[in-house]
């Protein structure tokens, strides 16, 4: 298991918080809310080692589109680097939608 | 594919199955109402799986719910089957364990709660090994109390199904509501198979362990009382009718002496899963809920 932390600029604040997502096989979960300061934070918790420089290269591609002050939680049990990135921005888009009131 | 859309009402079934714990309490209570206790960002996770490297769920697999089924206050217990299993640890089986007692306490303070239980679950988590097990015990021993005040309603949907400890507990819920996929036994067929060997049960013939196991063998032996589709809305009222039944004469767990009887007619030898329907047909319980 790897703990890896990562920051990125922000620009607007989250008001909303949102979770997607199961640790299960393939798949992880992720907890977006609110962060203290004007900047986002990621923290990630994977069950497998060695892939710091590939989360990485996700997380980036994630932020330039996405500029919230979000902190965001990862639990990964061996996500894809392509689950990873929808599961980013299905949380992105439920947080988005329960900041405007359309959450379910 | 094409096949299996023949009706407009097949085309708009949705899976229960493919649904997770937390749709899955959401689907059975009335809309709207779905509140959930102890969430992912309440953060009680397992504190034993980090030191065995493991990672873990912040919800650690179990959703609680709070809201209404029929209009009447409901506690809805839902178990992640995708997270280590649908297993039992110290966390989430305490959270069940808890959901049941407030219940309880509401029950015995007159303001009756409908508890249900989503058992989709390997029972034990064995990283927790004991703990788990302990918890696993209050459950038991919640929902005994539980169904003296108000049906205690399981779910088995499958696809993991439900084994070990918690197919204890579900076995002495008040009603068990099954669909084909769900599976209901004490020890899984991998276990059977390594323990006793492959004359025993060959754990990759799927059909054999649905004869045996299966939802639909559950209820034709009396050993479930409602066998349902895979279908979120079909499921939603099969767990309604439970409740509208009100409380059953006798729970199956009391019916000792019936049940030694039917397995005295038991030859382990010749016994098949067709011999099984004869011997434990006819189950009073499942008769008089006919009538009624």
């Amino acid at each position: 298991m790897e703990h890896l932390t990562f920051d990125y600029p922000a620009q607007r604040a989250v008001t909303a918080r949102a979770h997607v997502g199961v640790v299960g096989s393939g798949d992880l979960e992720v907890l977006l809310s609110p962060a203290a300061t004007m900047s986002a934070q990621v923290v990630v918790r994977t069950s497998v080692d060695g892939y710091s420089h590939i989360w990485k290269s996700v997380l980036d591609r994630f932020f330039t589109r996405y500029d919230g002050a979000a902190r965001i939680e990862i639990n990964d049990f061996g996500a894809t680097p392509g689950v990873v990135a929808l599961r980013l921005a299905e949380a992105a888009e439920a947080a988005a939608a329960a900041e405007t009131g359309d959450a379910p | 594919m094409s096949s299996t859309l023949n009706s407009p009402a097949e085309r708009l079934r949705e899976s229960f199955i493919e649904l997770s714990a937390r749709e899955r309490a959401r689907a059975l209570l009335d809309a709207g109402t779905f509140r959930e206790l102890l969430g992912p960002f309440d953060r009680i996770e397992s504190p034993w799986l980090p030191l065995q490297g493991i990672v873990c769920q912040a919800d650690d697999g179990v959703v609680i719910a709070r809201g209404t089924i029929d209009g009447e206050p409901a506690v809805v217990a839902a178990i992640e089957s995708a997270f280590q299993g649908g297993s039992i640890g110290e966390v989430s089986g305490s959270k069940i364990a808890a959901a049941l007692e407030l219940a309880l306490r509401d029950c015995e303070r007159g303001r009756i709660v409908r508890p249900v239980v989503l058992f989709e679950t390997g029972g034990v988590r064995l990283q927790e090994a004991n703990l788990g097990l302990a918890v696993i015990s209050e459950i038991q021993a919640a929902i005994v109390a539980l169904r003296r005040h108000v049906p205690v309603v399981g779910v088995i949907a499958g696809m993991v199904g439900c084994f070990g400890g918690m197919s204890l507990a579900a076995a002495l819920c008040s009603y068990l509501v099954v669909t084909k996929p769900g599976r209901l036994g004490m020890n899984g067929p991998e276990v059977i198979e390594q323990e006793a060997g492959i004359d025993e049960l060959d754990a990759s013939d799927r059909r054999r362990i649905w004869q045996l196991i299966g939802g639909e063998q559950r209820a034709a032996t009396g050993l479930a009382d409602i066998l349902t589709e895979d279908d979120s809305s079909g499921m939603r009222e099969a767990v309604r009718q439970a409740f509208a039944q009100g409380m059953p004469q006798t729970h199956r767990s009391e019916q000792v002496d019936t049940y030694l009887a039917r397995l005295a007619q038991v030859d382990p030898v010749t016994i098949t899963p067709e011999s099984m329907r004869i011997i434990f047909a006819g189950d009073a319980r499942t008769s008089s809920k006919e009538q009624a």
